[in-house]
């Protein structure tokens, strides 16, 4: 983690007898967790994709290609792109002022950023409605001005970017305080201002963790469903999102349709995962090299 | 520059990434929730009261509660023995099925959602088998306490997989020198490190599992005093304009919300080095 430290020899597992379990339990071990693996995770992952193409490629494309499914990803993508840059603005903020600093406090900080996590995303579509709405705390000022919050576009992004508020954040947090600040000590200690020391110390360091944090924040984005599902009014066309698409489809038993836009979320989930693989490998590399150089 | 209850620092942007971080914030989470707790003072103590000790508000509360304790628990056992393995044996695909773990976060709950009911209900493949056996899946609490397994199984595993890692082999090596057998060293020695985690991925897990609803809905079968769980309940009360309704068993569970949230930091500062600065 530090590495500035002398880094001991890597410590291996040592598959001494005693320290391990005899072979035929923990090849059962591992057959049960492989086992309950394949019927918890894998399981709904390909039964996505086979009653997706149960029906052939043809159906599987005419869902993907119907109007309403193509408003659909139209929607959840305007609403991913201003989200998530509004929450990684975020993160970087709170993250900087987190960990670069000590003051009274924090923990406080650090539980409220987490608030939105421990609510119900049907409470945080209702915190909206309950404000903006007709019968809510500014919605007679906002029908007398004409502007549409809940059942528009401005709902659905409040209610995602409130979901989304902790991801980066909770991504940085740990990877800055494990980093440590004397590289940006150093820094400014040599004359250089905030800016270039976060561009030229700080970002460098930080960079895998912060791509996985967006790309998780991101996939939470483009995938939430309770709270928009709350604010949208499910007008198809027009503020249905991706989730809300397939719910509509699966109520109204067009399950093929309904499997073939979830096939796209599913995508999103995987790549989501393969980032995540490739930012953990590079992590490795960089403590390896450190742990070398030092 | 800024006052005593912050410790000097050579490093610059202090007050612009403080400021920048309560302004937001304020603005998109506190004020919002400042919002609804001024509405909430609306209804009268006896509303409030007669709304949440309704039958049905009280069943669907105990239909939430009630599954998310049993996928926790059921988290905490499948949760220690995954994270068992992979930081302990080697086989073939761990990388794979270690970066698989994390597909609930990732994956939106309602596909999660539709995908389980399929494989449950009874024309599915593992709901055709529990059928034959006579066991209802889909459409009843198992249903549920299924979808809230498969949401909170990688809360139990990330937080055990670190801690196992991170055990002293030495104590291990001790024991097993003093002639304790594997089961003798896993119980006595090994165990008892891992509860604190144990504790906090039950927590997590369950805190998740009250307030879940895209992978619930779909499989639950929605029946009003059987399985309808209280985030749909809210969901039907704000359909029908009752917005107070709505609002009351909200409070309850935010309040529940805020009890779990309390457990868990106080959990994590207790055992974990994660926020020691």
């Amino acid at each position: 983690m530090h590495p500035t430290e002398t880094a001991p020899p890597p410590v291996r597992l040592t598959e001494a007898a005693h320290r391990t379990e005899a072979p035929w339990v923990r090849g059962l071990l591992i057959l049960l967790t492989l086992f309950l693996l394949v019927l918890i995770l894998i399981l709904p992952l390909v039964t996505v994709y086979y009653e997706a193409f149960k029906n052939g490629v043809r159906v599987y494309l005419d869902a993907i290609r119907h109007p309403d499914a193509l408003a659909a990803v139209r929607l959840t993508l305007t609403v991913a792109a201003i989200a998530v840059p509004l929450n990684t603005l975020f993160g970087l903020a709170a993250a900087w002022a987190i960990t670069k600093f000590r003051f009274r406090g924090k923990h406080v900080l650090v539980t409220l950023i987490d608030l939105p996590f421990a609510i119900s995303p049907v409470i945080s579509g209702l915190i909206f409605v309950l404000l903006f709405g007709a019968h809510g705390l500014f919605g007679p000022w906002l029908a007398a001005h004409g502007i549409r919050v809940i059942f528009a576009l401005p709902g659905i992004v409040l209610a995602t970017v409130f979901i989304t508020v902790p991801f980066v954040a909770r991504e940085l947090i740990p990877v800055m305080q494990a980093l440590g600040n004397q590289e940006e000590e150093a820094a400014a200690s040599m004359g250089a201002g905030g800016w270039r020391i976060f561009w030229k110390v700080t970002l460098p360091n930080i960079k895998w963790g912060l791509l996985y944090g967006i790309i998780l924040c991101n996939a939470r984005a483009m995938g939430e469903f309770g709270a928009v599902s709350v604010v949208s009014g499910h007008i198809r066309g027009q503020t249905n999102t991706m989730p809300l698409h397939i719910e509509i489809l699966y109520n109204e038993y067009q399950f093929t349709a309904s499997f073939a836009v979830s096939s796209l979320l599913v995508l999103l989930a995987l790549l989501t995962l393969a980032v995540k693989g490739v930012v953990e490998w590079q992590q490795r590399k960089a403590e390896a090299n450190g742990g070398q150089s030092a | 520059m800024a006052g005593r209850w912050k410790d000097d620092s050579i490093l610059p942007g202090f007050g612009l990434s403080m400021g920048y971080t309560l302004l937001y914030l304020s603005l998109i989470v506190l004020f919002p929730l400042a919002g609804v707790l001024l509405r909430s003072l609306e209804l009268s103590w006896r509303e409030f009261w007669e709304i949440v000790t309704s039958p049905r508000v009280v069943a669907a509360y105990r239909v939430s509660i009630g599954s998310a304790l049993f996928a926790a628990m059921a988290n905490v056992c499948i949760g220690l023995l995954v994270a068992w393995v992979l930081v302990r044996y080697r086989f073939f695909g761990k990388r794979f099925v270690d970066g698989l773990i994390d597909l609930p976060f990732a994956l939106p709950t309602a596909v999660a959602g539709i995908s389980l009911t399929t494989i449950y209900a009874k024309t599915g493949i593992v709901g055709g088998i529990l059928d034959s056996l006579g066991i209802k899946a889909a459409f009843s609490q198992l249903g549920i306490v299924i979808a809230l397994v498969f949401i909170g199984l990688p809360f139990v595993v990330r937080t055990v997989q670190p801690v196992l890692q991170e055990l002293d082999p030495e104590v291990e090596e001790a024991a097993a020198s003093l002639g304790a057998g594997r089961w003798r060293i896993f119980s006595r020695v090994i165990f008892p490190e891992l509860v604190p985690a144990l504790l906090t991925g039950f927590a997590l897990a369950f805190a998740r599992g009250i307030g879940e609803y895209g992978s619930v809905v779909f499989i639950s079968g929605n029946m009003p005093m059987k399985t309808e769980i209280a985030p749909l309940l809210i969901m039907i009360r704000l359909e029908q304009y009752d917005y107070a309704g709505a609002t009351a068993i909200a409070l309850v569970m935010m309040l529940l919300s805020f009890v779990m949230l309390l457990l868990i930091n106080l959990l994590q500062w207790k055992f974990s080095r994660r926020f020691q600065v």
